[in-house]
């Protein structure tokens, strides 16, 4: 390379740290949803980046409609509607666990296969109802542009934007599910159903209520992601594999393996895609996580339950 | 050999059942469709290798795969590579930067031909290779899984995992594999013009004698002690284990029988369809495949073949319909055939046909097939 | 051999047969009868593709899947030109009908559908394919059925065939005259290249890296490819920042493309502090990525919605008549409406529509059509010889055309690149 000056490399350093921490959120983010579900209930749901589109189409909606109706609005109509998000995406998944996947429980493959299905439906569902070419949100101007702590140092508003909301919401999955009365009936349900029914917990309901919160997250997260990414009947086919990836990376049910295998695997990519290309940093990666997994199949953090 | 060959054929049943399947696909068809659509029919049966595959890996192993298209892929890329290798001789990429190489290399700006490419010179390795190398690599996949103990359904999501990374890498890997656009052109096989429609015509029919055959060779399997241990290991590991069986290494080989044949049909689909290309090694044909074998009934060998023509040809029937609905279609199939059919065609045949056309026969050859009872029932 | 001269003899192989053997017959007739029962589709494959009022083409593009998004335009455009045509009273007095088929953005399914369309539909021509991953798989078939093929998309060249009409940019024409003017307007010496990792991408900076260096003598002070589907930039912008380039030259697609300008702009990378010429954003895209992230970035293209002449506004007025108000017109949807156009010249003067008289029509070097984007000549190499513009992306998804170059000859086989 050639000489660049100290203050130059200062400044990138500062602006790849943060890259790399950005990455990760997104990573987590996307995955939260999923790990909830598969590691709560055991089920995967092929449908979750269908969900996520759902939340993407949600912020895009709620920006037609606050600019015809409300412009005034403008700055502040994310915010609701990342809740709109989280809602819509709720009872949706709650509908789809009513309909589909509490039939299905005793035969975990076969969920896959289902929502397989489901994912196919939902994709051509968006294609008719908002056509098949993508389309953008307004966003309001505090999440656009970046800010200048220094001169040389732009750092992305939409990143510190993501980040914030993916600590929220892993901080709300952690309270829910280890302080509240609720997560200890989902945990009991988890190690032992049987015994969980027996003292009166109604796992049926838990059920329902989990699988409906792990589509409401990822509703979250793709109404996040429109401030990074596009909007179409396919972009949840865009975070699928990374999604997979981190929760079989960081091992099921262990909400921390999630945590740290999105961590790992973001450093990783960030740093690499810098010395590297981009596209060689992403194979770069992905070897080596197909390389660890060939080791320790189980991912990083094994689950505690034997089956 | 006698005993032998009724394995094969699968016992009285068994053998009724294929011998329909042969007369569909080496009679029938080829009498009924013009040769365009008997290649399309071709190109299905090749899918269908994979479904076979799925019924032994998932059927009788309880193992799901999700990354059968990965397999198929390798075969089909073994065999395109050799092909390309042929098409691209001096004469006709003479205008190239670097004569003698596959073009797309030449656009990718690659001057001499890879150290992976050069044994795909000889046939005889391709062949090798077309079973050599899926062999390895779901062995290596289903040893580190299995001696571990994982399974269920995060298996199934490794090895979807695995197909997506696979994936990215061969779109990745351009220059090697000719990234999105797959290796294309293909032409002859030892000089062999593999596009005209006699070609087809014979490519489809050493298809179709291919996949009877393979089914035939997992009846063998199904009907040995290994068939009955696997069932026994599905419903019951622990007890499997317990009796002092190795079960991983019984996994293991179920594993790498399902990828083999997945490849082999791969190799036919290259041949029949003339190209190659990264769609059909990822995430989403090999749920597919998964479909096929659920709708033919994921206990049924020759139920997978039928499960594959019948997607196939609604996929192709409605996407020239309703182009723009087939998805909801398929969605539908999908999620109709958990809920309302588990067991799918071959269940509805075991609960609605069987009886009768059993039956029928007995009327047909009563003191016959008394005879085969009781001989059937001293083999078991 | 064209596909209209062996009509009389292409009788299903089956009834052939039927002919000499009856009883064999019957069984053939029989099993067809269960499959046609079976899947609601005719196998009959005797049609032709000409009556006296009718004559049939196809149109295959992705309907679903990933390339819906930008395939749409194209299926639409396509079938405004055939409803104009048709309203005029159609080619050699006959009505245009269309088969649509849906590639559902899968290769080896655009190969299936071309096959079904040349060999079971006998269409006259084809309009279709967006990658070029579709239009290598379908190649192979469409020179065997010896059919026509009308090919929307800017592209990266190195391809002639005989079947194939591109109406859109191959690589020379969209890359020199884009940098000469950015070179120029822009004082630009040294430049970034980043694309998508596809041939496309890869191929068009091949040619580019050589022209700046060769002939705009400015330095490449990077050059980088983005895995197709990615949606993280952050690395690669810091990159970019690092090395100060006067111009970042992009050609990324898809989804990734909305992904890369967000981030730019995120990052304070925006049209008023740095030069970003690209190759890949049409009004299509602009609608996917915002314009207020695009504001001041230039794309170069050979047309542009917003290009004032009255033969454009009247076009731009049709299309919003057939497809509602809010459809963008992108550069590939315009070229697509050139397609059964152009057809349709060559047809005329070819006074056929075999497709081996239409190909010597379409290699006279005399097609021409009055277009949306001006007047455009097919070149005896099957490409269209058009002019270059630069649009200035404005913060409503438009562009403010700032720079129209000279017809550009196609070159398909640059020397020396």
């Amino acid at each position: 390379m050639d000489a660049y000056s100290l203050s130059d490399l200062w400044s990138i350093l500062v602006m790849q740290g943060f890259s790399g921490l950005s990455l990760f959120s997104v990573l987590l983010l996307m995955a939260l949803g999923l790990a909830i579900i598969f590691g709560q209930m055991g089920v995967i749901n092929m449908a979750h980046g269908e969900f996520m589109t759902i939340g993407a189409y949600t912020i895009y909606s709620f920006s037609k409609l606050t600019e015809t109706y409300f412009p005034t609005l403008m700055p502040y109509y994310f915010i609701v509607a990342i809740l709109g998000a989280f809602l819509i995406a709720f009872v949706v998944g709650y509908l789809v666990e009513y309909t589909l996947i509490r039939h299905l429980y005793k035969r975990p493959l076969d969920t896959l296969l289902a929502t397989w299905g489901l994912s196919l439906i939902m994709q051509q569902l968006f294609r008719s109802a908002f056509g098949a070419r993508e389309v953008s949100a307004t966003l309001p101007d505090w999440l656009m542009g970046s800010w200048k702590p220094t001169p040389d140092i732009d750092i992305p508003l939409n990143g510190i934007f993501v980040m914030v909301m993916s600590i929220l919401v892993t901080g709300a999955v952690v309270l829910f599910l280890f302080r509240s009365n609720w997560g200890l009936k989902v945990r009991a349900t988890t190690q032992n159903r049987v015994m969980a029914g027996a003292v009166g917990i109604n796992t049926k309901k838990i059920d329902r209520v989990t699988f409906a919160i792990g589509c409401g997250i990822a509703g979250v997260a793709g109404a996040c992601f429109t401030t990074i990414a596009s909007t179409g009947p396919t972009s949840g086919s865009l975070y699928i594999v990374d999604t997979f990836l981190v929760v079989v990376f960081g091992g099921s049910a262990s909400l921390f393996g999630t945590v740290a295998s999105a961590f790992s695997i973001a450093q990783a990519q960030s740093v690499l895609t810098f010395f590297l290309t981009n596209a060689m940093g992403k194979v770069v990666t992905l070897m080596t996580i197909i390389t660890i997994l060939m080791m320790r199949p189980e991912g990083l953090f094994r689950s505690k339950v034997r089956r | 050999m006698n005993a032998l060959l009724n394995r094969a054929l699968g016992e009285r049943n068994g053998a009724i059942g294929l011998a329909v399947l042969a007369v569909i696909i080496l009679l029938i068809m080829p009498l009924a469709l013009d040769i365009f659509r008997l290649n399309l029919v071709g190109k299905y049966l090749t899918y269908a290798f994979a479904a076979v595959g799925l019924v032994m890996v998932w059927g009788y192993g309880g193992i799901l795969s999700l990354g059968q298209g990965v397999f198929f892929g390798f075969g089909g890329y073994c065999m395109a590579m050799f092909l390309k290798l042929e098409a691209s001789d001096l004469t006709s990429t003479a205008h190239q930067t670097t004569p003698g190489i596959p073009d797309f290399m030449d656009w990718n700006q690659v001057t001499q031909l890879p150290m992976i490419w050069q044994p795909f010179h000889s046939f005889a390795f391709t062949v090798f290779a077309i079973i050599a190398v899926p062999l390895l690599i779901s062995y290596v996949i289903s040893a580190a899984m299995f001696k571990r103990r994982v399974g269920g359904v995060y298996f199934s999501i490794i090895t979807q995992a695995i197909a997506a990374i696979l994936t990215i890498l061969v779109v990745g890997q351009q220059g090697l594999t000719g990234g999105i656009n797959g290796i294309t052109d293909l032409k002859t096989l030892n000089g062999w013009n593999i596009n005209t429609d006699s070609a087809k015509y014979l490519l489809y029919f050493i298809n179709g004698a291919l996949l009877l055959g393979v089914i035939m060779v997992c009846n063998l399997v199904l009907s040995s002690k290994l068939g009955r241990l696997l069932l026994a290991l599905r419903d019951k590991e622990d007890r499997v284990r317990f009796s002092g069986y190795d079960v991983a290494n019984f996994k293991i080989f179920t594993f790498c029988m399902g990828a083999v044949i997945s490849a082999i049909g791969g190799a036919m689909f290259t041949l029949q369809v003339g190209f190659m290309s990264p769609s059909i090694i990822g995430i989403v044909p090999s749920i597919e495949m998964v479909i096929f074998a659920a709708i033919g009934g994921r206990m049924s060998l020759v139920g997978a073949v039928y499960g594959t023509l019948i997607v196939n040809y609604g996929k192709t029937a409605f996407s020239e319909s309703f182009p723009s609905l087939w998805l909801l279609f398929m969605g539908a199939m999908f999620i109709g055939v958990v809920m309302v059919f588990p067991n799918g065609l071959a269940g509805l045949y075991q609960s609605h046909l069987n009886d009768r056309v059993t039956r029928l026969l007995n009327r047909i050859k009563k003191v016959k097939s008394s005879d085969q009872l009781k001989v059937v029932k001293a083999e078991s | 051999m064209s596909r209209q001269t062996h009509q009389p003899s292409a009788v299903h192989p089956a009834r052939q047969e039927a002919l000499q053997h009856p009883r064999k017959g019957i069984v053939a007739a029989l099993a067809g009868a269960l499959i046609l029962g079976l899947t609601g589709t005719a196998f009959g494959a005797s049609g032709i593709a000409v009556t006296d009022k009718e004559v049939t083409v196809g149109q295959l593009h992705s309907s679903t899947g990933t390339m819906a998004i930008s395939e749409t335009g194209a299926i639409e455009a396509e079938q405004l030109a055939i409803s104009q045509i048709n309203a005029m009273g159609g080619v050699l007095g006959r009505k245009i009908k269309v088969i649509q088929e849906d590639g559902a953005s899968d290769w080896p399914t655009f190969a299936e559908k071309m096959k079904k369309l040349l060999e079971s539909d006998h269409v006259a021509a084809i309009f279709g394919c967006w990658t070029s991953a579709s239009r290598k798989a379908v190649l192979p078939v469409l020179e065997r059925d010896n059919g026509l093929l009308y090919y929307p998309t800017f592209y990266e060249g190195l391809e002639q065939s005989k079947n194939v009409v591109y109406t859109g940019q191959e690589a020379t024409q969209q890359v020199f005259a884009g940098l000469d003017w950015v070179a120029k307007t822009k004082h630009a010496k040294t430049f970034y290249l980043i694309g998508s990792d596809y041939i496309w991408p890869r191929t068009t900076m091949k040619l580019a890296r050589k022209y700046i260096e060769t002939v705009l003598h400015g330095t490449v002070v990077g050059e980088e490819y983005a895995a197709l589907g990615s949606t993280e930039f952050g690395s690669t912008i810091n990159k970019i920042r690092l090395k100060k380039p006067d111009v970042i030259y992009a050609a990324v697609v898809g989804g990734s493309n909305v992904s890369w300008f967000k981030q730019l702009k995120a990052a304070g990378i925006t049209g008023k502090s740095q030069t970003l010429l690209t190759l890949s954003v049409t009004e299509d895209e602009a609608k996917g990525i915002g314009g207020e992230n695009l504001l001041g970035f230039y794309s170069a293209m050979k047309y542009f919605q917003s290009l004032n002449t009255p033969r454009n506004k009247e076009f731009v007025s049709q299309f919003k008549a057939k497809w509602g108000p809010t459809a963008p017109i992108g550069d590939v949807t315009q070229a697509a409406y050139e397609g059964p156009w152009l057809w349709k010249a060559a047809v005329e003067k070819a006074g056929s529509f075999e497709t081996d008289k239409v190909v010597k029509a379409e290699e006279s070097g005399t097609i021409t059509f009055d277009a949306p984007e001006g007047m455009v000549y097919l070149e005896p190499n099957h490409h269209l010889k058009t002019r270059l513009r630069i649009g200035e992306w404005r913060a409503d998804g438009q562009a403010d055309i700032v720079y129209t170059s000279d017809y550009i000859d196609p070159n398909p086989f640059p020397k020396g690149y």
